[in-house]
């Protein structure tokens, strides 16, 4: 699994710059299975967007089912790619190769839904 | 061993599911390494029918199997097969099966862009591997179109999924909803062509049936009817003796009644075996005493008999037959007798056929009471009781088991009138009478027809005593 994490998570706590609470820091799942092509437009996505939005607070698990079968069976990934965001709460999940930066932002409730 | 791409003109190979009957409707089984659709309403029984095909192909047929859920969970799954006897956990246990839950929530998914279904595709695959499986079971695939919104990719990837499925040799059952008008909801059945099995449950006059269709079964011939079946504690069983016909053998073998002087009336000899006997008559008049003398008889002789009863407990049936003279308890004892009392009411007539066929398959009885087979009344309209009766007696006469039915009738003058719709299909009629005559009341009988044999014309008079019947 790689992780990618962009602050220093000490005490579970984002130490980032404007020393907000808890519920601004993100943890995201990203499933990908291989190096297909849809799975590299997914990883390029969710890192423009996180380093866009989400600069110094977040925290990207890029997870290859193909290798960590059990972590997928646990998080029921059926449809690939697939994002889930663990924190802050509510879990949500995004289904696709996330090229759609509109749906990718309210889907992480970082705008308001577009709907 | 599996070849799943053989030239269409060869007889496909089969994958028997040790399903009840199910073999004889569908020319052996399942389509070997390929999938199958499973269609039916909520409750028709598909998760169980997919649940025994696996189950019978690991302890019948050494096929280890996957069962992919996306409804229920294995603890549920586990539990609800545990009534039927299905050992799960056991099967689990000894590397067998693999039953995967995989939970599909809809309100925390949202779609952006192109996606695949390698997710279900790589843990498919490793509990495929993982029992080295030649069963799987998905059930029910369809929930993904709650979930996913583009049902476009989605097509694709079921397509993808299925042509992978056949590529992998597998025999698979696929379960899908049925839905308004149309075979499934999501018209899977576009996609898994090779064989569709439909399920029906339904309730007629708040009784309810089981029914089983093969829709399609590309390369084999099979059954185009609708097929009762039963869920019972030995699973499911499908009933294939619509089709039977007159063609069985008949037998010159004679059985007796039990009764001397009436098989003296009986061209000396008692009944054909294999034949079926009617016995009617108004409340009182001996016709459960006669069926009790006759089985009594058979049990004496060694042979094994079923009775049916649709009115009284077989307790009571033995204690009323000792007050005669007739000892059953004795046989029950020994099993060569055995009673299957249950109410008309509880089951349509379709179920009662299915249950009845279940019950002298098992037994292998060669004679079988059914008292009174005018209960069968209440329960349909007269047509359907004498389609039921047709198919029972077909099968009773392939399996040259002797019956005696008895019929109740309302006395006075029109109780023939009454039997006209069953009596054709009997062979041997025999009608039990009260005659009221000078301040007493006599029994009596005497023989309407009796097929194949010189009988007598008489009406005799008969007692009920101590030592049984005696004809005057």
């Amino acid at each position: 699994m790689l992780v990618e994490k962009e602050t220093d998570n000490t005490n579970g706590l984002p130490a980032n710059a404007l020393g907000q609470l808890d519920e601004n820091y993100y943890v995201l799942q990203l499933y990908i299975a291989g190096h297909s092509l849809r799975s590299i437009q997914a990883i390029a996505s969710v890192r423009s967007i996180c380093e866009e939005y989400l600069l110094g607070r977040y925290e990207l698990q890029i997870i290859d089912i193909y290798q960590q079968t059990k972590l997928a069976e646990h998080e029921h990934v059926v449809a690939v790619p697939a994002l889930i965001k663990k924190r802050p709460l509510p879990q949500r999940r995004m289904v696709g190769d996330l090229t759609d930066q509109g749906k990718m932002l309210s889907g992480l409730d970082l705008i308001a839904s577009t709907d | 061993m599996i070849d799943s791409i053989g030239p269409k003109h060869i007889a496909l190979p089969k994958a028997p599911t040790g399903i009840a009957g199910f073999n004889e409707i569908s020319g052996g089984g399942l389509p070997k390494g390929r999938p199958t659709l499973v269609c039916g309403s909520a409750g028709s029984g598909k998760t169980l029918f997919a649940l025994e095909f696996l189950v019978r192909g690991i302890t019948e047929f050494d096929e280890p199997g996957v069962f992919l859920a996306f409804e229920e969970t294995r603890e549920e799954l586990s539990q609800n097969s545990a009534s039927l006897g299905f050992p799960l956990q056991n099967l689990i246990d000894q590397n067998k099966l693999v039953v995967d839950h995989i939970s599909i929530d809809r309100v925390d998914i949202e779609q952006s862009g192109d996606y695949d279904l390698d997710g279900l595709f790589i843990r498919l695959d490793y509990a495929i591997q993982k029992v080295n499986a030649k069963r799987v079971v998905l059930d029910t695939l369809e929930v993904l179109f709650a979930v996913l919104d583009d049902t476009q990719i989605l097509r694709g990837e079921l397509r993808r999924l299925f042509r992978w499925l056949k590529d992998k040799g597998v025999t698979a059952i696929i379960t899908a909803e049925r839905g308004d008008g149309t075979l499934t909801r999501h018209g899977i059945e576009e996609y898994v062509s090779d064989c569709v099995i439909l399920l029906d449950h339904r309730i007629e006059n708040q009784l309810s049936t089981r029914r089983m269709r093969i829709v399609k079964y590309r390369g084999t011939p099979h059954g185009s009817d609708e097929y009762p079946f039963l869920i019972d504690e030995s699973g499911f069983s499908v009933l294939p003796i619509s089709s039977i016909g007159l063609d069985y053998k008949v037998s010159e073998e004679r059985v007796s009644s039990g009764i001397s002087r009436l098989d003296d009336m009986l061209g000396g000899r008692g009944f054909f075996r294999g034949s079926t006997i009617l016995v009617s008559g108004p409340t009182g008049t001996g016709k459960s005493t006669i069926a009790a003398q006759f089985v009594h008889a058979a049990c004496l002789r060694g042979e094994r008999c079923l009775y049916f009863s649709f009115e009284e407990p077989a307790g009571q049936i033995i204690r009323n037959m000792r007050s005669v003279g007739i000892d059953l308890r004795p046989w029950v004892d020994a099993d060569s007798l055995r009673f299957k009392t249950v109410r008309p009411t509880m089951y349509s007539l379709e179920m009662h056929l299915a249950k009845l066929h279940n019950d002298i398959a098992d037994f292998d009885p060669q004679i079988v009471v059914m008292d009174p087979i005018t209960s069968f009344d209440i329960i349909g309209t007269a047509s359907a009781s004498r389609a039921l009766l047709t198919r029972l007696i077909d099968f009773l006469k392939m399996r040259e088991t002797t019956a005696l039915l008895t019929s109740l009738t309302h006395g006075g003058e029109t109780a023939e009138i009454s039997e006209v719709n069953v009596s054709s299909m009997m062979d041997t009629w025999l009608l039990v009478r009260n005659i009221e005559s000078n301040g007493e009341r006599n029994r009596a009988i005497y023989i309407v027809k009796s097929r194949g044999m010189a009988h007598s014309s008489q009406v005799s008079e008969f007692n009920i005593t101590s030592q049984g019947i005696q004809l005057v």
